[in-house]
């Protein structure tokens, strides 16, 4: 029996790879000096999601909110072997918390309407709440199975997974539909495929033609190769706007304070023997150590 | 959400399982006391669970002056949708101010359901709690007496404090070993009220098949000397040298979060905002730049040796003693020291 999964999947800033001022004066994330990738987690959620299409049968369908430049991770999706990708982007998301970034995916999740698995990464690396796929679960009104590190087994309308439980691990089953959070222990994920990425290379949002926009021809061209990465604004979600964006959102950045760590006035101790033997005799003195 | 409301409690969500309550809800109600006592409002815990009436006084000793008990059969096992379903109709009863969770598995799982059902705001992973005020436009609007959920964020360039000033309850998560573990004081006096809750079958949506404990492979809250390695250390084989330091101290190895994604050693030794939080007599960290988010792991030790070849590396800013050195020359050196001293 085919199944029809759906990936959230999110562009993160490498935040392995930060440095100097990555924050602008306002607090925000100065995304441009930073290099954007796939989300670790959501690359094995979108991994689980293609192993079940490949095994069972069904579409795969991706879905990001974000910036037009998120496409990045559409095609990628689409290299790797997903069918069907979906950037929601709109202004009126920007400043969304964890909620309404929730709300407005369960929207987009709605507009597909058939759906038997949402996956998500069990956390985005950026702020590392793993909030969004429990509340996504919760506005849908499905069960969740957090943390999956393994499918055990799909069929007659349930599906059963190991999850870890932090120190040690439990077999659940559930019944479909029903939203997962999957860990980066699930799978490896595949590399991007050469002949997929031949083919959709040149895939495509209206939304990255810049201000002029796309031509009329330039949109049938893509469109008759299957090209175009659909793009749903907030509209086309028929989203309620008092949950989305700044309004949307509950929680609110107060202040922002570089990190200084005061310089405490430590002891200098040289890294010969005679000095290492001076601390430590130092630590015994005053009983730090025995 | 709720409507903001000045006289609510302040409560600390009981996690327990088998009938045993988690440490970090005990951690939470020294906390809860702290925040309570300033808002001169009630402390109140809510325990959920099957049988679980005996524990009440446990949470009354740590410094609840009330307990919910939700003592219903189908609470039994945690299961994402009836806790949902319990906080959410206790939470509209009682409408308490704030509501803390441990960030456990557990925790994390139930706290974003009941933030969405109730949309009301969350904040994971907070590394310290105020009480506090927020003012918009320069004191056109000012919000008194607010939960500042103050956590690092972004790469550890920056501490931000968040605030939720209109959609309640104020809702955090907050790691296991974050906040001290409050005297237990067996006298205390408290209230324990039993609550019904509307819960059915159907809100169980999951089958436990089964369920494998392993025993946590080290406790590093309890050591008293802990050696942690970095991304500094360069690989698994020499990450070695932390294991030999830590052994003549009687130590326990730690590690930074780089140190655990390189495949150094398991998450169960990081040490941070991610990872344990910990107050040991002696931490020694050896190859670890010294970023905010390990940091809030570990400033609170008493005493702190760095280990590090670049003299500007963040870490020595925490530092009582600091080695500008490769940890490769100096470890052994250190591991000599202490054995011609023993
Ligand atoms: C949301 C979030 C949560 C996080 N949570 C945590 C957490 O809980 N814990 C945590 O640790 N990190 C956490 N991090 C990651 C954190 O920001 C840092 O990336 C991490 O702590 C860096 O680890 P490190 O110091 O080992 O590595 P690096 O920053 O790479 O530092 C390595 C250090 O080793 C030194 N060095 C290199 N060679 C030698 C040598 N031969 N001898 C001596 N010194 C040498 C270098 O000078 C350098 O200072 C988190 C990040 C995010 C975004
Ligand atoms: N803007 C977004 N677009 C699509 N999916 C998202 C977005 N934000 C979060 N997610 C999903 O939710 C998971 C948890 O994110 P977070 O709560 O930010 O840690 C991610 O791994 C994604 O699967």
């Amino acid at each position: 029996m085919p199944y029809d999964c759906v990936v959230l999947v999110k562009q993160v800033p490498d935040t392995s790879l930060v440095t100097g001022n990555a924050m602008n004066d306002d607090g925000t994330v100065n995304r441009a000096a930073l290099p954007a990738i796939f989300n670790p987690e959501d690359l094995n959620a979108l991994e689980l999601a293609l192993e079940i299409r490949d095994e069972y049968g069904g579409r795969v369908t991706v879905i990001t909110m974000g910036l037009p430049k998120a496409c990045d991770i559409l095609r990628d999706s689409l290299y790797r072997g997903a069918d069907r990708a979906i950037l929601v982007t709109d202004r009126r998301c920007a400043a969304s918390d964890t909620l309404a970034t929730s709300y407005i995916l369960s929207c987009a999740v709605k507009k597909l309407g058939k759906y038997d698995i949402v996956l998500c990464g069990r956390q985005a690396i950026d702020g590392d709440t793993a909030q969004v796929g429990p509340q996504a679960a919760e506005k849908l009104g499905l069960a969740q199975i957090t943390y999956v590190e393994e499918l055990v087994e799909l069929g007659k309308g349930s599906i059963t997974v190991r999850r870890s439980i932090g120190s040690g691990w439990e077999k659940v089953k559930g019944k479909l539909p029903v939203l997962l959070t999957v860990m980066d222990t699930a799978n490896e994920p595949r590399p991007a495929g050469a002949r997929r990425m031949m083919q959709f290379k040149k895939a495509k949002s209206v939304a990255e033609f810049g201000k002029e926009g796309a031509t009329e021809e330039q949109l049938a061209e893509l469109k008759a190769k299957g090209l175009l990465i659909e793009q749903w604004d907030l509209d086309d979600l028929e989203a309620d706007l008092q949950w989305c964006g700044r309004d949307g959102s509950p929680t609110k950045v107060h202040r922002i304070q570089s990190v200084v760590l005061t310089a405490s006035g430590h002891k200098k101790v040289e890294p010969t023997e005679e000095g290492i033997r001076g601390m430590v005799h130092e630590l015994i003195e005053d009983h730090t150590i025995g | 959400m709720i409507e903001v409301n000045r006289q609510g409690e302040v409560w600390v969500f009981a996690e327990q399982s088998e009938g045993v309550l988690n440490e970090v809800s005990l951690e939470l109600l020294g906390k809860g006391r702290e925040l309570a006592d300033k808002l001169s409002v009630e402390l109140a815990s809510v325990l959920g669970g099957s049988d679980v009436g005996g524990l009440a006084d446990e949470l009354v000793a740590y410094g609840a002056d009330k307990v919910y008990v939700a003592d219903d059969k189908l609470l039994a096992e945690y299961q994402s949708k009836s806790y949902e379903k319990m906080l959410c109709e206790l939470i509209g009863r009682h409408k308490p101010q704030i509501v803390l969770y441990g960030a456990t598995v557990i925790g994390r799982d139930l706290a974003p359901r009941v933030a969405s059902a109730m949309k009301a705001g969350l904040t994971a992973d907070c590394t310290d709690l105020q009480i506090g005020d927020y003012e918009i436009g320069r004191g056109k609007e000012v919000h008194k007496d607010l939960l500042l959920q103050i956590r690092p964020a972004f790469g550890g360039n920056i501490i931000a404090t968040i605030v939720n000033y209109d959609r309640w309850p104020q809702m955090a998560t907050v790691r296991e070993g974050v906040m001290a573990l409050p005297g237990r004081n067996g006298k205390a006096k408290g209230q324990v009220i039993s609550e019904k809750v509307k819960i059915s079958v159907e809100d169980l949506s999951l089958e436990i098949l089964e369920r494998h404990r392993e025993q946590k492979k080290v406790n590093l809250k309890s050591s008293r000397v802990i050696v942690a390695g970095g991304a500094g250390v360069g690989s698994k084989d020499n990450f070695r040298l932390i294991w030999d330091l830590a052994n003549c101290l009687g130590g326990a190895p730690g590690a930074s979060r780089a140190a655990v994604d390189l495949g150094y050693i398991d998450h169960d030794h990081q040490v941070g905002q991610t990872g344990t939080t910990v107050r040991p007599a002696l931490y020694i960290a050896v190859g670890i730049s010294g970023a905010i988010q390990h940091c809030a792991g570990m400033s609170e030790s008493a005493k702190i040796v760095a280990i590090n070849d670049d003299p500007e590396a963040p870490i020595f800013g925490v530092a009582h003693y600091g080695i500008v050195g490769d940890m490769n020359e100096v470890v052994p050196r250190l591991i000599k020291a202490i054995k011609s001293k023993a």
